[in-house]
């Protein structure tokens, strides 16, 4: 069957994904469809159904009932899946927080797009950037193969760290785009990711009580046991996103071992070595800046781009190195933190505070809606704040957009 | 001598928004047909259009509401039933419509439809079931029939699907009828009829998608499901709503099912509002 043969394949983003999910032989698959999204659950529904994919699919009422379904199935030790775009996302919002705060290793593929009102179908990156604080791990992929080869990092961090993972690609660029991609053999993605050992599972021979009402000052349990309080929980989920960026590392680098594409970095770099104007663009984007870097440098001007790559936990020491060279960053937002700036440039901006960095910060909100964003318009952008690295204004209060007002 | 046929006449330019055609639906599908009817019910029912609001969820059948020339509302995925809760609480004198899909109120709006019927909402749901999800690609869906085909059920459904007529007179609702557009006549007085009486009244509307559910399911062109519609077709009103469950095969029973009064939740409102007045009073 298409998409399951080792070797290099044409794959739209979608169906990359579908084939990451199934050589991680995820073993529960709860969906609704939703557009970009739907074709990666059809895809998954014929492999099951075909026989294919030894797993259950559920053809849920809703995305809250498919994180609902995940969220149990991962709780009795099986490896789940679930896909969702835009509204969707924003619809399983509730139990996003109920997924991660009972740390469960679930995958979702957010396949991203604009959020209403006004209703939009076409791709931005404010639903999964909506999502930010809801205590996921967030990739985002640059390309087809980096979907498919993060769906099985994905599970493999998840696993370990006990945060789920969220793997975001662009709606449409990505999402309905064909690319070539080198789809490993499952025996290869077998030894790379063994099957799913749960650190906890609902066993009738051993019952629990899994989210219980629980105060805030620890207590003692009727064992006379103290247990964590809400907020030592809560500290625990903190602690195990800011210590995840190891495990996403180490997973990265011996998947590059295994496959020959190394993910070793939370970012992705290019020309950063004798840049002094860095470009900075998280997902699709952070390839077109390469074209606009390109063409910038043969304006003679010395560029580079920083892909952020894994936006939660934030890499901010990897970016602080990364930008320590640089004295002009400019960074390209597909969201907007309404009254504020972009999501990303807020990261950087905090990343450097204190680092000694004094490179002059840029933001521009880029391409919501699907609005087409060309390289030579990122090129542009740079060239328009070439004069505040003059000017030496480090920073300006709110982004600039490029759109028509 | 031969005699000629006069034909009435009848113009749907004065309640569309001409400014919006083409519309966006595949040849063949069955949404066109029903807002047909729709239009010609509103004239049928003497109601005045600046009356008349009109809400849509999401889906193919969603876009409805930006057709059409009366107030007009497009909401969220499952919710065009609050929504129009708040309108027809909002401004009691509103004749409110929900026009909306299968998979819009009974899946994802699967609960407020329930609720929405329970309380007698005084508005009408026209429901149009072309058993699939179409807009996003005809995956299936609470309305698919046992063993059909869909984009997610390509081997044949296992679920078994709502019989809706009879889920929504449980719930409470006091008109319920089932027509297929072929039956366009009796489709346009039922509407009519619907927009007239007070309280929760649902039509379900069978309308074929030839690009998903009909293609996936032996009837690739919308004239196969109207052919299908005219063989299975049984007329059978007053049909007790549990027995009228559809089937991939057969027979469709259609009609009017369910025809009774009972107070608006408005009425009620009002009711324990003058008890609480007369109790200040007393």
């Amino acid at each position: 069957m298409l998409g399951s043969k080792a070797g290099t394949q044409i794959l739209d983003g979608n169906h990359a994904a579908a084939v990451g999910a199934k050589l991680s032989r995820v073993q529960v698959i709860a969906a609704y469809p939703i557009t970009p999204q739907s074709p990666v659950t059809e895809k998954l529904s014929e492999y099951v159904e075909g026989g294919n994919l030894k797993a259950e699919y559920v053809a849920v009422e809703s995305e809250h009932s498919a994180l609902a379904v995940c969220s149990s199935a991962s709780l009795v030790g099986a490896r789940t899946f679930t896909a969702s775009s835009s509204h969707g996302l924003a619809y399983m919002h509730e139990m996003l927080h109920w997924v991660a705060g009972t740390r469960l290793p679930v995958i979702l593929a957010c396949v991203n797009r604009a959020i209403g009102a006004p209703w939009n179908v076409l791709n931005d990156q404010q639903d999964s950037i909506s999502q930010r604080d809801t205590g996921w791990i967030q990739i985002y992929a640059r390309t087809n193969q980096e979907i498919l080869d993060s769906v099985i990092q994905a599970y493999k961090i998840a696993e370990t760290v006990y945060v789920p993972v969220m793997v975001c690609y662009d709606g449409y660029i990505l999402s309905h785009t064909e690319m070539p991609v080198d789809v490993p053999s499952p025996r290869d993605v077998d030894s790379f990711l063994p099957p799913y050992k749960p650190h906890t599972i609902l066993d009738p021979a051993n019952p629990r009580n899994y989210n219980l009402v629980t105060l805030a000052n620890p207590r003692v349990n009727a064992e006379g046991v103290l247990c964590h309080g809400y907020m030592e929980i809560r500290y625990l989920l903190q602690e195990a996103l800011q210590n995840a960026g190891e495990t996403i590392a180490s997973v990265g680098r011996e998947f590059g071992g295994l496959f020959g594409r190394s993910y070793a970095s939370m970012l992705w770099e290019y020309s950063l070595d004798d840049a002094e104007i860095v470009i900075v663009a998280m997902g699709s984007l952070a390839m077109e800046a390469i074209v606009a870097a390109d063409t910038l440098r043969d304006e003679g001007h010395r560029v580079g781009v920083l892909g952020l790559r894994v936006f939660r936990p934030f890499p901010k020491s990897d970016v602080v190195t990364a930008l320590k060279k640089a004295r002009l960053v400019v960074v390209f937002d597909k969201n907007i933190s309404y009254g504020s700036e972009g999501a990303t440039c807020s990261e950087i901006k905090s990343a450097l505070y204190g680092s000694g960095a004094n490179a002059v910060i840029r933001n521009f909100v880029v391409g919501l809606g699907g609005r087409d964003i060309k390289a030579r318009e990122l090129a542009g952008a740079v060239n328009k704040s070439l004069p505040a690295l003059k000017e030496g204004v480090l920073n300006d209060e709110y982004p600039e957009w490029i759109c028509h007002i | 001598m031969t005699s000629t046929t006069k034909v009435e006449e009848r113009t749907l330019d004065s309640l569309l928004r001409l400014d919006r055609l083409p519309h966006i639906w595949c040849p063949g599908c069955g949404i066109g047909p029903a807002v047909g009817c729709f239009i010609r019910a509103v004239e049928d029912s003497g109601l005045n259009p600046d009356k008349i609001a009109l809400v849509s969820g999401i889906g193919c059948t969603g876009r409805v509401a930006g057709y059409v020339k009366l107030d007009s509302f497009h909401t969220t995925h499952g919710r065009a039933l609050p929504f129009a809760t708040g309108l027809n609480l909002g401004n009691p004198d509103l004749n409110v419509v929900v026009f909306s899909g299968d998979g819009d109120l009974l899946a994802i709006g699967g609960n407020h439809l329930i609720h929405a019927a329970r309380r007698n909402m005084d508005m009408t749901i026209i429901c149009l079931n072309n058993f699939n999800y179409g807009m996003t690609g005809g995956q299936m869906g609470p309305t698919t029939p046992l063993d059909a085909r869909s984009n997610t059920s390509p081997y044949g459904n296992i679920e078994y699907p709502f019989n809706v007529p009879y889920l929504v007179a449980a719930s409470g609702a006091t008109y319920v009828a089932r027509w297929t557009v072929l039956h366009a006549r009796q489709l346009e007085w039922s509407i009519a009829e619907a927009m007239i009486k007070p309280g929760f009244s649902f039509i379900e509307v069978l309308g074929p998608c030839p690009t998903l559910y009909g293609r996936m399911n032996k009837q690739p062109k919308g004239m196969d499901t109207m052919h299908h519609y005219q063989e299975k077709s049984v007329v059978k009103n007053g049909a007790d709503p549990k027995d009228v469950g559809i089937t991939a095969e057969g027979p469709i029973v259609v009609g009017k099912f369910v025809d009774i009064e009972r107070p608006t939740f408005w009425e009620q409102c009002k009711l324990v509002i003058d008890r609480a007045q007369a109790k200040k009073n007393e």
